[in-house]
């Protein structure tokens, strides 16, 4: 069984009929059957032969790679979510820290690792578990080449697209942020690219730190007449009125599917509020089941949302909101090969999660008998550029959004003699190159920086290059701070956050990582409650003093004394450290001492 | 988006929430609630005991009562929307307490007979908290709880 059930099944009179089988999703060729890999592994393991992912890397069945996506049933969901505008082919190291707390312990998403790869039963040394995890990173990045790219994605929706007539594509958001040009060109090099690559609907996060004028006028100018921009829960601070249409009905094959919109719920209090002053947000579970009754009402056969939630908050949406038949899930940038079957009042509902940074395209195909689902089949395709080649179309608009800057992206300001990567749920070497700068510009004892999960990743050898600075920094928020902080409101910070991550409702959530510290050692049980997680704080080797005040720097920040106060951009202190150390040396990872998460699954 | 609405209500400006209501007569001193609720109610350290010293029954956990438009995180800490409605019959009352402020008691709705029982305002919380819907219906007491954070921001996604 490949899809995660993890309701039992709830009676229903409306829609119990609804024979929902497990996806027998992947039938990529060097992917056996789970249940046959599992017993390989068992009997290899009890002949105490080693089962050792570090033997060669898989480098057969390349050009057959997409070759075993056969089209089921007769609507199709393209999906890709949280690509941060990375336009270009990248390297991007999936987490082996992403713990999973409470009910969470141990299910997706929260599996790394071998852990991911013996639930999801991919074999290791494969294509598949080099793109859906950290193993052995660097060596499977140079066998297997980058990632993503809207090029070769381009080649790969057209390659679907061609084989399943009338197949929508779903864009999750966080779309027009994470770039240089995305930032300069004020998201329009993305806007252009997403009309190109035939985006059906669109619903947004980080989209919205441009503005809420900017959005309207993508929204209203660009998008009209081609790209639906859905969101149930945006609405106006002062009368509750709908900023987007709530969600939009396309015909597939003749048959209808509504298409609802969930923008991040916190949008206004994870990025800073004054750029969508006027617009509340928040999850409105009542508001969506309004919604979706609505829909169904007018005759909608399929109901999808296309949601920025996480897929935390997804899975426990599912359980309270009846109607849906798939979430399509993002944000928590989790690149899960399969989806979660999770029951409800009125059935069950298909949570997925498509990753990030343009890596994966989500293919749902969904069977559609006598207006009602019958069946479906979910898979999460990775993305390799060596194995799609670049669609002409598509790599000539992204040279001429790019010509423009491409003498100053290309300057090369450092060479990284280790690897340098971002995710995991308490740091990472990019970020500790982050935290290193600030601190040595800034002359100050402790740094902070968000625990943002966008940004590539850069191979041992690899120059940095303002470009990539910029994959790892371009906001529109980009001031470094220096404050005076007491021990107290450090301890207050880390509570904070920690509590975002770790709060045993998902609901209580906000996702991203855990703020990244440096200088500062701390010690943290995620099992914890509300402000009694960190258990210990020192710098130099003594406590930290609750009244004593320390020089912090940071960047990032969201309230609006922060941008009336102003500050160096982060890039640029960036740039600067970059060019005078000229080589960076591998990073040690300022870790806290995790408490309590031992076995955890979610945690190599 | 219905900006008429908005102008009327900028030219009308001034009135706050309070004031109506003061207007009204809802929060005389010595008025229904206000004498029921008395000064020691205020002082307690905890719920229990905040609600104990409040009247002659102990209020009972109800599923009849309803948050609505209410958030789990605050978007903005100084103006929380809450919103609640009461199923149980013979709602004469609806008041918000919240846990960590240094008043708990922040709003009391009288509702008529015949009025829906469903109010909504906003609050102002300095930290996260529990909030707690007390009501009162045919002379007995009623509550439930919803933990509303409001948290530092930034830090996410």
């Amino acid at each position: 069984m490949s899809a995660t059930d993890v309701s039992e099944d709830v009676a229903d009179p409306g829609r119990v009929a609804i024979a929902r089988r497990s996806p027998r999703a992947r039938t990529f060729d060097d992917i056996m059957n789970r249940r046959e890999f599992l017993h390989i592994v068992a009997a290899a393991a009890a002949a105490g032969l080693p089962v050792d992912s570090r033997a060669a890397l898989d480098l057969s069945a390349g050009a057959s790679f997409y070759d075993g996506i056969e089209r089921f049933g007769n609507v199709s969901l393209l999906h890709f979510t949280d690509c941060h505008a990375q336009l270009n082919p990248s390297y991007f190291r999936e987490p082996n820290v992403n713990l999973g707390v409470a009910a969470a312990r141990g299910q997706p998403p929260h599996l790394v690792g071998e852990a991911l790869l013996a639930h999801f039963g991919i074999r290791p040394g494969t294509r598949e578990a080099h793109a859906f995890t950290y193993l052995e990173f660097e060596k499977a990045a140079r066998a297997y080449g980058q990632i993503g790219g809207f090029a070769h994605l381009a080649t790969l929706v057209k390659k679907l697209r061609a084989s399943r007539p009338g197949a929508l594509l779903l864009d999750g958001g966080d779309t027009w942020q994470g770039s240089a040009t995305a930032l300069w060109t004020r998201g329009q090099d993305m806007v252009d690219a997403q009309k190109l690559l035939g985006v059906d609907v669109m619903t947004g996060h980080w989209d919205f730190t441009l503005g809420a004028e900017r959005v309207r006028e993508i929204v209203d100018r660009d998008f009209a007449g081609k790209i639906d921009f859905v969101a149930q829960n945006v609405k106006t601070a002062d009368f509750g009125d709908p900023v987007f249409p709530p969600y939009v009905v396309r015909i597939v094959n003749g048959i209808r599917v509504a298409i609802v919109g969930q923008a991040f719920p916190y949008t206004p209090i994870a990025n800073p509020r004054y750029f969508v002053a006027d617009w509340t947000f928040g999850i409105q579970e009542e508001a969506m089941q309004k919604v979706v009754d609505e829909a169904r009402s007018k005759g909608a056969q399929i109901v999808v949302l296309l949601s920025h939630n996480g897929m935390d908050v997804d899975l426990k949406l599912a359980t309270r909101v009846t109607g849906l038949d798939a979430i399509l899930g993002g944000h928590t940038h989790d690149g899960v090969p399969q989806g979660t079957l999770v029951g409800n009042a009125g059935g069950k509902t298909l949570i997925t999660n498509a990753g990030s940074n343009g890596k994966f395209l989500g293919v749902l195909d969904l069977d559609v008998k006598d207006g009602k689902l019958a069946d479906f089949r979910y898979r999460l395709v990775p993305v390799f550029g060596a194995l799609l080649p670049a669609d002409p179309e598509m790599a000539a608009l992204i040279r001429r959004q790019r010509a423009p800057y491409a003498a100053k992206l290309d300057e090369v300001l450092a060479v990284t003699e280790g690897l340098l990567y971002r995710r995991g749920n308490f740091n990472g070497t990019a970020d500790q190159l982050i935290l290193d700068a600030l601190m040595a510009e800034k002359n100050a004892e402790i740094a902070f920086s968000p625990g943002f999960r966008w940004g590539t990743t850069l191979l041992p050898g690899q120059g940095i290059t303002i470009e990539h600075v910029m994959d790892q920094t371009a906001i529109t928020y980009p001031y470094v701070t220096v404050n005076e902080f007491t021990g107290e409101t450090i301890r207050t910070i880390l509570e904070d956050v920690a509590d975002n991550l770790f709060n045993p409702d998902p609901y209580y959530q906000q996702g991203g990582d855990m703020v990244r510290v440096g200088g500062l050692r701390y010690s943290i049980d995620p099992n914890g409650k509300m402000g009694g997680r960190i258990t210990s704080m020192t710098l130099d080797g003594k406590p930290l003093a609750a009244t004593k005040k320390y020089k912090v720097a940071g960047w990032a920040p969201v309230s609006e004394e922060a941008r009336a106060t102003g500050g160096e951009a982060i890039w640029d202190v960036m740039a600067r450290y970059l060019r005078a150390q000229k080589t960076i040396k591998p990073r040690v990872l300022n870790l806290p001492k995790v408490e309590g998460m031992s076995g955890n699954p979610g945690m190599a | 988006m219905d900006s008429k609405r908005r102008d009327m209500l900028k030219t009308g400006g001034g009135l706050t929430l309070l004031s109506l209501v003061a207007a009204a007569g809802w929060l005389k001193p010595g008025d229904g609630w206000a004498a029921e609720w008395n000064k020691a109610a205020f002082d307690t350290k905890s719920m229990d005991e905040t609600l104990k010293t409040i009247g002659a029954t102990t209020p009972a956990q109800s599923k009849d009562i309803t948050f609505f438009s209410t958030p789990d995180i605050a978007e903005n800490g100084a103006v929380v929307p809450i919103g609640i409605t009461s199923a149980i019959p013979k709602t004469e009352s609806i008041a918000i307490l919240v846990e960590k402020n240094p008043n708990m008691l922040t709003a009391v709705f009288d509702i008529p007979p015949g009025t829906e029982p469903a109010i909504s305002t906003r609050v102002k919380m300095g930290q996260s908290s529990n909030v707690y819907a007390l009501v009162k219906a045919d002379g007995k007491y009623y509550v439930a709880s919803k933990e509303i954070k409001v948290t530092l921001g930034g830090c996410g996604g």
